[in-house]
C-alpha cells in the first residue's frame, strides 16, 4: 500500500489502475488506506486507462458505501441537492443546516464518474452504472439509462449481461427504462437467452398505460418458432395478468384461445398459467374449467395434466358432473402416469371423496390401493396419509374430523414474480449477480453507515473548497499537479479576472500534450519566481540576480490554499498538525519561506508545552513559533513559522514536542512554494528572458530551482 | 483475473490454449461442451457458466469460441470486453479471425496474448502500442524471419504507452497528410405485417483514417449535434469540450480507429428507406405454400438504394422453393433453411418482385407463424438521421491536410414481421 500513497509523480494516471488492482488482490479490506488517496483517485479517474477505471470504480463504490451516509432519504431534500449541484460553493453553507446534505467527496465521486458513461469500453459503462445505482440519490440514477440502452447494440454477450442488470434494475425502478421500452422488443434473430431476458424486462415494465402495446407484442412472440421462447411468453402474459387487474380478463381469454394451439408445449404452458390465474379469481370460470377437462385427453405434458387435475379437485363443486368422470379416466391410466400426475390424482380423489362420496367412494379406494403399492415412496406416503385422513375408521383420531377443512381450505393464490426478484442482494455488474449465486471472492456491498465517519480523514493535500471550485471550471486541474515537478498548483479561478494582463502559462511540457477536454491544465496568469525576498535578492546565481531588482512582488493571498498533513492525530497521540504555505513574504527573514501550522488537540486531555525540538540537518534555519503552554482538548491554534529551504526541495525535518512526547515531522515544499508571484511589464519580461536564455545552460547546472524557472520562461514564451 | 484462454472451433476442438497464471487442465472445457450441446445453436450458449471450481466466460466470434477461465469474482463484462478486444486485435493484425488464420500465425498470436494480458490483468490493448512492439505480419517480413530466424518483436519499447496519449505514436511522418472520416449509420427497425413501424432506431459510427504527421490537434463540429441522443467516444476525445460546445476535439491515433459511436433512440422519428409488400402462406392441402415479396422505395431522400438483399429464415417444414425473381437472383439452402434474395440496386420504376411456390414436407403440420424477413441495404452519400459534419480544423501543425467525409446508411437489424 505504500505505493498507492505515492505513485510515480510524473504519471500517476498510468500506474493508478495497477496499484488499485494490486490493492484489491492483497488487502481489499483495508479501507483506511484509501482515505488519503480518495480524492486523488477520483480526480485521476478520467485519465486512467480503461481497465484500471473498472477496478478503481468498483473499489470506490465499496469505499463510498462505508464512508458516506445514505442519500436515499425523503424526496423533499431533492431540490436542495439540485441547486447544490449548480453552484456548490456559496450555497453550501445554507444547505449545511438541512438534515441531509451530501458529503462533497460523495458528490465528487459521482461527478467525476459521469463522463465515463461515454466510454467505448462497455465494462466501464457498466461499472459507472452500478456505481450510480448503489450510490447516487434516487432521482439521479436515471442518467445511466441511455448509456445502458446504447450497450444493447453491442455484442451478444454484452447484451446478455447488460440485460440481466437492467432486469434487476427494472424491478425496483420501472420509470428508468419505461421510455425505452421499444428497445427491448424482441427480434426473431436474437438468441434465446437474450429473448427471455428482454421478455423479463418487458414484463417488469408493464403498467396500465402500456400494457396494451406490450400484449400486442406478446401476441407476436407467442407464435414464434422458438417454442421455449413462446412458453416463456405465456408465463409473461400470466404475470402481466396478475399484476395489472384491468387486463386479467383479456389475458385469460387470450390464453384460453391458446389452448387450441397446435403445439403442445404452448398448450401445456397455457394450462399451467391459466391454473394460476384462476386461483386468483376463481368465481366465474366454470366454463374454462370445463374446457380444460375436454382437453385433458389430448394433453400429454405431465405438468399440464397435473394442473388440470388440481383445478378439478379445487373447484369440484363447480363441475360436479365432470370431475368424477375425470377421476374415472385417471383410475384407468393411473399406473402409466408421471409421479406429479399421480399425486394430483390422489388429491383429486380425496377431495371428491369428501364432497361427493356417493359417486366416487369406490374409485377413490381403488386409486388409494394403487397408490399404496406404487414404486415411488412419495406417492405411497401420500396415499397412506390421505387414507388415514379421509376414510373414517376406529384408529383415525381427531384429525379426520377436520379433513374437509384441511383439504378444501381456501388457498392463497400464488404470486407470480420475476426471476430477478432476489438478485438485488448482489452488487450489480458482478459475476455473482450474473450467476445468481455467490462467486468465490465476492465481497458484499457494505450497507450505508447510520452516521458518517470522520470526513477529515480524507483531507490530504487539497482543501475541499478548492476542489469544488476548480471543478466548476471546464478545465479542471487534476490533483496530481501538486506532485508534478513544476509544482505550479497555484491555480485559482478568481485570479484570472484579477490579472488579465499577465500571460497564461501552460504547466509543464508533459502536461501540455494531454488530450481530452478535461485533461488540459492551465495555470492562471502569473509568472512564478523564487520566493526569496524581492528587495534583497540572495540568489547565489549571479547571472540572474539582476532579474529581480526591478519588479514588485504581488502577494497571492487570493488563491485557495492546499493544506498538508504534518502530524496525524493517531501518530501524534491526539496532537494533530497541518500546515500550509500562506505564500506571503516571510516576516522573520527574507530567505525564509512562511509556513503556517495549525495545531489541533483531538485527545481527551490538555497538551502542554508544545514546541519545536531538534532539527535535521542541524544547520537548518527555522524560525520557531513560541512555545504553546497549554492546548485544551478539542481546541486548535494556528502558529506561523519560517523555514529556510535554501532554494531546494529537500524536506525540513524537525521534531514537534509536547511535555511528554516528541514526534518527528517533516515539511517538504513543492517547488512552486519556493517561487513567488510577481508582475512586470512585457518589455521587462522579454529583456530578462533574453538574458536568461543565453545563460540557461549554466543555470541548469547550478540550481535546481532556477532550472524550473527556465522551463517556466520557455513555457511563457510559447504562451505569449 | 483471467486465468486461461481456450480457442475452440465450431467442431468443439480446442486448437489453442494460453495460460497466464497456473495451467488449468483442458478438461474444464467439458462443462462448456455440455452447455454447447444443450444449446443446439452456438449462439444460444450462455456466456457465463459455472463449474465446481471455475467460472467460464465465453464469446462467440466468427465461428470460434473464445473461452476464458476465471477463478474469482470479476465483472463479467470486463472479461467479455477484453475477449472481444482480443478478437478485434486478431482481425486487425491478420485481416480475419478464423481458425486457419490463427493457426497460420500462431507465434504472433502467442506474442500478442502475452502482451495483452499480464498475470491475468489487461495490459496493452491499444492497437497502436501493440503494433510498435509486435509488428503485423507481411510477406516480406515473414520471408526474412524464416531465413534469419528473427522475430516480429520490436526492438524498442513503445513510447506511447508511457505517455499521456498512449494511442498515438511519437514522430509520425507522412508525405501526404490526409484525414478521412466515414459516417456510417445503421437502421435497426421492426416493421410489422401491415407496414407500420413497431420500433426504429439509428446506430451511428464515425470511423476515421488519419494519416497526419506530428501531433495534430483536430476539432470536428456538426451542423446538428442535437440529434445525437447518446454517444461514446474513443479515449482521445475531450469530453468536456463536447459537453460544453458539442465539438469533438481530439489528438487522433495514427491510422484507422473508431472516433465515436452514437445512438438515436426509438423516441425520435426515424426514416425507413424501403417498404415491403409480402404475402407468405402455407396451404393445408397439397403441402405447398406461396410466397410473394415486393420491395419499393419509401423515404430515400432522393438517393438510390443499393445492395438490397432479403434473407428469410424458413420454417423447418419447407423443403424447397420454386420461385422467380424479376430482378437479381435467389438461393435456398436446404440444410440451413435460408432463403436469400440478392436484388442489388433498387429501381423505383420497376419494383423487384419475388414470387413462386414452396414445397413442404408432407405429414408435418403447417407452421403457424410466417417467417420474418431480414433486409439488408446500403445508401451511399446519405446519413439517414440527417447528421452532417460542418467543419474540421487542425491545430498544432502547420501543413495543410487533405480532409474528406463520407456518409453511408445501411440496414442494421432491419426486420419485417409477416
Amino acid at each position: 500500500m505504500i505505493d498507492l500513497s505515492r505513485p510515480l509523480p510524473h504519471a500517476p494516471s498510468l500506474v493508478a489502475g495497477s496499484v488499485v488492482m494490486a490493492f484489491e488482490e492483497v488487502c481489499p479490506d483495508r479501507i483506511d488506506l484509501i482515505h488519503k488517496n480518495y480524492r486523488k483517485l477520483c480526480n485521476l479517474l478520467v485519465d486512467v486507462e480503461e481497465w484500471g477505471q473498472v477496478v478503481i470504480i468498483s473499489m470506490l463504490t465499496r469505499y463510498a458505501r462505508t464512508q458516506f451516509t445514505s442519500p436515499w432519504t425523503e424526496v423533499r431534500f431533492d431540490e436542495n441537492k439540485a441547486f447544490y449541484d449548480s453552484d456548490s460553493e456559496e450555497k453550501k453553507d445554507q444547505t449545511e443546516a438541512k438534515p441531509y446534505i451530501m458529503d462533497p467527496d460523495h458528490r465528487l465521486l459521482l461527478r467525476n464518474t459521469k463522463p465515463l458513461l461515454q466510454s467505448r469500453n462497455t465494462a466501464v459503462v457498466m461499472a459507472v452504472a452500478q456505481l450510480y445505482w448503489h450510490l447516487a440519490p434516487k432521482h439521479e440514477v436515471s442518467i445511466v439509462t441511455k448509456s445502458l440502452v446504447r450497450l444493447l447494440r453491442s455484442h451478444r454477450e454484452v447484451q446478455y449481461i447488460v440485460l440481466q442488470n437492467i432486469a434487476t434494475m427494472s424491478i425496483q425502478r420501472k420509470g428508468m427504462f419505461e421510455p425505452f421500452i421499444k428497445s427491448f422488443y424482441v427480434r426473431s434473430t436474437d438468441a434465446t437467452h437474450i429473448k427471455t431476458l428482454k421478455l423479463e424486462i418487458l414484463t417488469n415494465l408493464a403498467n396500465e398505460a402500456n400494457i396494451s402495446t406490450i400484449l400486442r407484442e406478446f401476441q407476436t412472440y407467442v407464435k414464434s418458432q422458438d417454442k421455449a421462447f413462446a412458453a416463456a411468453t405465456i408465463q409473461a402474459i400470466g404475470r402481466c395478468a396478475t399484476n395489472i387487474s384491468e387486463v386479467t380478463d383479456t389475458c385469460l381469454n387470450g390464453l384460453v384461445l391458446l389452448l387450441s394451439n397446435r403445439d403442445e408445449t404452448v398448450v401445456a404452458e397455457s394450462i399451467v398459467v391459466i391454473k394460476k390465474l384462476l386461483q386468483t379469481q376463481p368465481t366465474q370460470h366454470g366454463d374454462i374449467i370445463k374446457h380444460m377437462a375436454k382437453l385433458f385427453d389430448s394433453v400429454t405434458v405431465p405438468m399440464a395434466r397435473a394442473s388440470i387435475l388440481w383445478l378439478m379437485g379445487e373447484y369440484c363443486e363447480k363441475v360436479p358432473k365432470i370431475a368424477p368422470d375425470v377421476l374415472r379416466k385417471m383410475a384407468k391410466t393411473f399406473t402409466a402416469e408421471e409421479d406429479i400426475v399421480k399425486l394430483q390424482t390422489v388429491n383429486l380423489a380425496a377431495k371428491l371423496y369428501l364432497t361427493n362420496s356417493k359417486q366416487t367412494k369406490l374409485l377413490t379406494q381403488y386409486i388409494l390401493n394403487l397408490g399404496k403399492y406404487d414404486q415411488n415412496y412419495d406417492i405411497r406416503d401420500r396415499t397412506r396419509f390421505i387414507r388415514q385422513l379421509i376414510v373414517p375408521n376406529e384408529k383415525s383420531g381427531a384429525l379426520s374430523k377436520y379433513a374437509r377443512r384441511i383439504l378444501l381450505a381456501p388457498k392463497p393464490a400464488p404470486v407470480l414474480e420475476s426471476a430477478f426478484k432476489d438478485r438485488d442482494r448482489y452488487q450489480l455488474g458482478t459475476l455473482s449477480h450474473s450467476l445468481n449465486l455467490k462467486a468465490t471472492g465476492y465481497q458484499e456491498l457494505p450497507d450505508w453507515p447510520a452516521v458518517a465517519p470522520d470526513q477529515s480523514v480524507r483531507n490530504v493535500e487539497i482543501v475541499e473548497p478548492s476542489e469544488e471550485e476548480s471543478s466548476e471550471d471546464s478545465e479542471k486541474t487534476s490533483s496530481d499537479s501538486g506532485k508534478s515537478s513544476s509544482g505550479s498548483e497555484k491555480s485559482s479561478s478568481e485570479s484570472e479576472s484579477d490579472q488579465k494582463k499577465k500571460k497564461k502559462t501552460k504547466k509543464a511540457p508533459q502536461k501540455k500534450s494531454k488530450p481530452a477536454g478535461d485533461r488540459y491544465t492551465e495555470i492562471p496568469a502569473h509568472c512564478l519566481i523564487p520566493q526569496n525576498d524581492s528587495k534583497n535578492p540572495t540568489f547565489r546565481t549571479s547571472g540572474i540576480s539582476l532579474f529581480y531588482v526591478s519588479f514588485q512582488v504581488t502577494t497571492s493571498s487570493f488563491g485557495p490554499l492546499k493544506t498538508y498533513e504534518l502530524l496525524h492525530h493517531m501518530t501524534g497521540k491526539g496532537l494533530s498538525a497541518k500546515y500550509h504555505f500562506p505564500r506571503q513574504p516571510c516576516l522573520y527573514q527574507p530567505s525564509m519561506v512562511a509556513v503556517q501550522v495549525i495545531l489541533n488537540n483531538s485527545s481527551d486531555h490538555a497538551l502542554e508545552e508544545i514546541h519545536i525540538g531538534d532539527r535535521s540537518p542541524a544547520s537548518l534555519n527555522i524560525h520557531c513559533f513560541n512555545t504553546i503552554e497549554r492546548l485544551e482538548p478539542g481546541a486548535s491554534v494556528t502558529v506561523s513559522m519560517g523555514i529556510d529551504f535554501s532554494d531546494s526541495t529537500q524536506a525540513a525535518n524537525f521534531q514537534l514536542c509536547t511535555k511528554e512526547d516528541q514526534f518527528s515531522v517533516s515539511i517538504q515544499p513543492a517547488v512552486g512554494e519556493l517561487l513567488m508571484v510577481s508582475t512586470m511589464t512585457e518589455q521587462d519580461f522579454c529583456k530578462e528572458q533574453g538574458e536568461l536564455l543565453c545563460d540557461s545552460k549554466i543555470i541548469v547546472k547550478r540550481s535546481k530551482s532556477v532550472f524550473c524557472f527556465s522551463i517556466l520562461l520557455a513555457e511563457m514564451k510559447q504562451a505569449v | 483475473m483471467i486465468h486461461s484462454l481456450f480457442l475452440i472451433n465450431h467442431l468443439g476442438d480446442i486448437f489453442l490454449e494460453k495460460h497466464w497464471k497456473s495451467v488449468i487442465s483442458r478438461s474444464v472445457c467439458d462443462y462448456f461442451f455440455e452447455a454447447r450441446e444443450k444449446a443446439v445453436d452456438p449462439e444460444n450458449v450462455p456466456p457465463v457458466l459455472q463449474t465446481p471450481h471455475h467460472y467460464l466466460i465465453s464469446i462467440y466470434r466468427g465461428k470460434l469460441f473464445f473461452l476464458s477461465v476465471i477463478q474469482t469474482e470479476v465483472p463479467p463484462l470486463f472479461v467479455i470486453e477484453f475477449l472481444h478486444r482480443v478478437a478485434d486485435t486478431f482481425q486487425d493484425y491478420f485481416g480475419g479471425c478464423s481458425e486457419s488464420v490463427i493457426s497460420d500465425n500462431v507465434v504472433i498470436v502467442y506474442e500478442l496474448l502475452e502482451e495483452m494480458l499480464d498475470n491475468g490483468f489487461p495490459l496493452a490493448t491499444e492497437s497502436n502500442v501493440l503494433k510498435e512492439m509486435i509488428r503485423p505480419p507481411n510477406i516480406l517480413r515473414s520471408v526474412v524471419n524464416t531465413l534469419t530466424g528473427g522475430s516480429n518483436v520490436g526492438e524498442t519499447l513503445p513510447q506511447g504507452q508511457l505517455s499521456n496519449i498512449p494511442w498515438r505514436r511519437a514522430g509520425v511522418k507522412y508525405t501526404n497528410n490526409e484525414a478521412y472520416f466515414d459516417v456510417t449509420e445503421e437502421i435497426d427497425a421492426i416493421v410489422d405485417k401491415s407496414g407500420t413501424t413497431v420500433s426504429a432506431e439509428i446506430q451511428g459510427v464515425i470511423e476515421a483514417c488519419v494519416k497526419l504527421s506530428g501531433m495534430p490537434d483536430l476539432t470536428m463540429s456538426f451542423m446538428n449535434p442535437r440529434l445525437l441522443d447518446d454517444v461514446s467516444f474513443h479515449p482521445c476525445v475531450r469530453f468536456r469540450r463536447w459537453e460544453s460546445e458539442r465539438i469533438l476535439s481530439f489528438i487522433p491515433p495514427d491510422g484507422n480507429f473508431t472516433l465515436m459511436t452514437y445512438h438515436i433512440s426509438s423516441q425520435n422519428l426515424v426514416a425507413i428507406p424501403v417498404y415491403v409488400k409480402q404475402s407468405i402462406s402455407f396451404f393445408e392441402a397439397g403441402s405447398c405454400g406461396r410466397l410473394d415479396i415486393t420491395i419499393g422505395p419509401k423515404q430515400t431522400m432522393g438517393k438510390t438504394v443499393e445492395d438490397l438483399k432479403v434473407t428469410v429464415h424458413m420454417p423447418k417444414a419447407v423443403l424447397n422453393a420454386n420461385l422467380t425473381a424479376s430482378q437479381g437472383n435467389y438461393t435456398y439452402d436446404f440444410t440451413t433453411k435460408l432463403l436469400v434474395w440478392d436484388i442489388g440496386k433498387l429501381n423505383p420504376q420497376k419494383l423487384p418482385n419475388l414470387r413462386g411456390s414452396l414445397s413442404m414436407q408432407t405429414g408435418v403440420p403447417n407452421p403457424e407463424e410466417n417467417p420474418s424477413l431480414n433486409i439488408d441495404l446500403k445508401i451511399q452519400q446519405l446519413a439517414i438521421s440527417g447528421l452532417k459534419v460542418s467543419r474540421l480544423d487542425m491545430y498544432g501543425e502547420t501543413y495543410k491536410p487533405f480532409k474528406g467525409v463520407k456518409y453511408v446508411t445501411k440496414a442494421g437489424k432491419f426486420q419485417v414481421r409477416t
